[in-house]
């Protein structure tokens, strides 16, 4: 699907951008802002297909499962996108903290205070009328969220405390934490098996989108992604942090406020994680029960860097991890693999894409500059 | 004599619980000050000890020897963490993320071929009673200490030695504090840090059989919740030093303990509090440890971490 988006649109601009130098240029750093991710994929998945193929599996049976199991019916596709859901709201957990050069990887600790948040604020509310509660419960769980990781902002700024594994740590800590309470004082006593808090009710639960019969988590985490793109590259705050991000003591020089700004990006990151949470409870669960911690967080880094860290990416990435999450079972089955062989997939594709950053710059055709230096190879 | 100790046996568990916790948090965090006292940081470690367990309690199931295990848990580690090592040469590749990706791909790894070995039994490492001397179970329970735990105990000793004595340890130093020295001097500054971090991974390795072989002595896939990370975490708490890594991962060994003792004299409430005391400590010995202005004091200086 993406890689189909980018010749087209070099078909289309093509003749008029031989005649412009600056419009050449701009689509050439586009392309390869395209061409390397989607290529290290690639290359990722072809790894893949060798390490099936020493084991003596067949990599195209596995291509045609996953095709079939996450993508190839409507009932697969609902299925991915119902699984992409979350993975949004979570990879924008780590994109924004990213753009200040902050890498957090403890969103699962805060989509799972965000639906226990969620659940929890459901109880007081009931009479209300839902246009009230249904907000205001996404709110309990936002605040939630945006203290959790904001916090984790916080402890950067100002205590100098590393980031990535304070946010790890907390979201150890909330685990526990929402576990206790599940288990203990916010038990729902009819639940016997599957410890879980006291439903949200009927009336707070939210139905499916029109058409395509996903739930509304989707509409509003490709509207979350939406906001964050602009709010990352379409406004001074976002500016700001981008320069905070490539060089504190600049931006501390210019008079911006860093500390503020990094606070406000992981609240407003952990805000989203909690809203994963949120629609995991009034959605999907009925109530939040050990399942909210499914693994979407990780699974939601992983997005974010294939994505490299850029908001309108996220939505295809997030897309594609999840109808491959969603053949997972089909996958066991059919082909007698252990349930990992996905984390097998994700940790290489997740490597390679890491890697493949080392080739920005490199390829001529792709960087303006280099054309330059060969036209101009007589100085003025 | 009793054998009911009442409430003392909880500091008794704790102390056992400290020795035979820590050894996994030992042998990472030792590995990890080596990695990053050249510079590089590598948060793989938690991927590396989990397919550490894995392989060290496969091949003790299929050769029948737990040394054996031990052995290849170390190769594998190594070579992840020689692949970390490798990708990070790369101009522009980030060491932290690759770490988490190495975390991601260790742990996927390990269950991925750990699958046909969470059933069948492992001979386990041996341990030396210590507290035979005693005729109350508890204690010959607390002192029965791993061999492993003494090889640990034996190699931050010589490790602390090796950095301020030997050429090696030199060498390691100038290359984390300033790859520009190290380059004058003509070292070539990738090769210790992938060597540095091979080693560090070997260490991460062995830690994990020792997860699988003797404490909790079993292979499944909730064997390490986070014990890598938290070692990671726990050099920085020991700023770089080996020596005060080990009194670090009694700590946290002891905090881990926390809970199962707890629960041993009958407090089952908030079980999953005392479960995460481990998370809290750590987190608050980072809060306490850190400072608002200035780098850590004893920060390798090339490390991305510190600066």
């Amino acid at each position: 699907m993406v890689a189909d988006a980018a010749p087209s649109k070099l078909a289309a601009d093509g003749p008029r951008g031989w005649t412009s130098l600056p419009l050449r240029a701009w689509l050439a750093r586009r392309l390869e802002a395209l061409a390397i991710p989607v290529g290290a994929a690639l290359v990722g998945f072809l790894l893949f297909g060798l390490f099936l193929a020493a084991l003596g599996k067949s990599p195209l049976q596995l291509v045609d499962i996953v095709w079939r199991g996450g993508f190839g019916s409507p009932f697969a596709l609902g299925n991915s996108l119902q699984r992409a859901a979350p993975l949004l709201f979570a990879a924008l957990c780590v994109a924004l903290p990213a753009r200040l050069g902050l890498v957090v990887i403890g969103g699962e600790g805060a989509i799972v205070l965000g639906g226990l948040a969620a659940a929890t604020a459901a109880q007081p509310l009931a009479g209300l009328p839902a246009v009230l509660a249904v907000p205001l419960m996404a709110g309990a769980a936002m605040l939630a969220g945006a203290v959790w990781i904001g916090a984790v902002g916080w402890l950067q700024a100002y205590r100098n405390v590393n980031a990535t594994i304070s946010s790890l740590l907390l979201s150890y800590i909330a685990i526990a934490l929402a576990n206790h309470m599940i288990e203990g004082p916010l038990r729902d006593p009819a639940s016997l098996n599957k410890p879980s808090t006291l439903p949200v009710g009927d009336a707070f639960m939210l139905g499916p989108m029109p058409v395509i019969g996903v739930h509304w988590g989707l509409g509003c985490g490709i509207l979350a992604c939406v906001i964050a793109s602009i709010l990352m590259d379409r406004t001074t705050l976002g500016f700001a942090a981008r320069i905070a991000g490539g060089n504190v003591r600049a931006a501390q020089i210019q008079g911006l406020p860093v500390g503020r700004l990094i606070v406000g990006f992981t609240a407003l990151g952990g805000a989203f994680a909690a809203l994963a949470g949120y629609f995991e409870v009034a959605a999907v669960q009925g109530n939040a029960n050990g399942t909210l911690a499914a693994g979407y967080g990780y699974t939601g880094i992983l997005v974010a860097f294939l994505a490299r860290q850029n908001p309108l990416a996220i939505m295809p990435v997030a897309f594609l991890l999840g109808g491959i999450e969603a053949s997972s079972g089909l996958i066991q089955r059919r082909m007698q693999l252990p349930d990992a062989t996905v984390l097998v997939l994700e940790g290489l594709l997740f490597l390679v894409v890491l890697l493949s950053e080392t080739l920005y710059g490199r390829f001529k055709p792709f960087n303006p500059h280099l054309w330059a230096q060969k036209r101009e190879a007589v100085p003025a | 004599m009793s054998d009911d100790l009442g409430l003392w046996s909880v500091p008794l568990a704790i102390l056992g619980g400290a020795i035979r916790v820590s050894t996994p948090f030992l042998f990472v965090s030792l590995g990890e000050t080596i990695t990053e006292r050249s510079g590089r940081i590598n948060l793989g470690l938690e991927g590396t000890l989990v397919f550490g367990a894995m392989s060290a309690y496969a091949t003790a199931v299929l050769t029948n020897s737990p040394w054996a295990g031990v052995a290849v848990a170390g190769l594998a580690g190594g070579l992840f963490g020689l692949l970390h090592g490798t990708l990070c040469k790369f101009p522009k590749v980030n060491d932290v993320a690759i770490g988490i990706a190495l975390m991601l791909f260790g742990t996927g790894l390990a269950f991925f071929f750990g699958k046909p070995f969470i059933q069948p039994p492992a001979p386990p490492l041996p341990a030396i009673p210590f507290g035979a001397w005693s005729d109350l179970p508890q204690v010959q329970a607390a002192l029965r200490v791993n061999v492993l735990f003494l090889a640990g105990a034996a190699l931050s000793v010589a490790l602390w030695w090796g950095f301020r004595n030997t050429k090696a340890g030199l060498i390691l130093r100038v290359v984390g504090d300033s790859a520009d020295a190290a380059r004058a001097l003509g070292y070539d500054v990738d090769r210790v840090r992938l060597v540095a971090t091979g080693l560090g991974g070997g260490l991460a390795g062995i830690g994990g059989s020792y997860l699988s072989l003797y404490y909790p002595g079993s292979w499944n896939e909730g064997i390490s919740s986070g014990q890598g990370l938290m070692a990671v975490a726990l050099v920085i708490f020991a700023r770089w030093n080996p020596l005060a890594c080990f009194g670090a991962a009694l700590l946290f060994g002891g905090a881990g303990a926390l809970g199962p003792a707890l629960q041993s004299v009958g407090v089952s409430q908030g079980y999953y509090l005392f479960y995460a005391a481990p998370y809290v400590l750590t987190l608050a010995l980072l809060i306490a440890t850190s400072s608002p202005d200035r780098a850590l004091a004893g920060a390798p200086g090339e490390l991305s971490l510190s600066k």
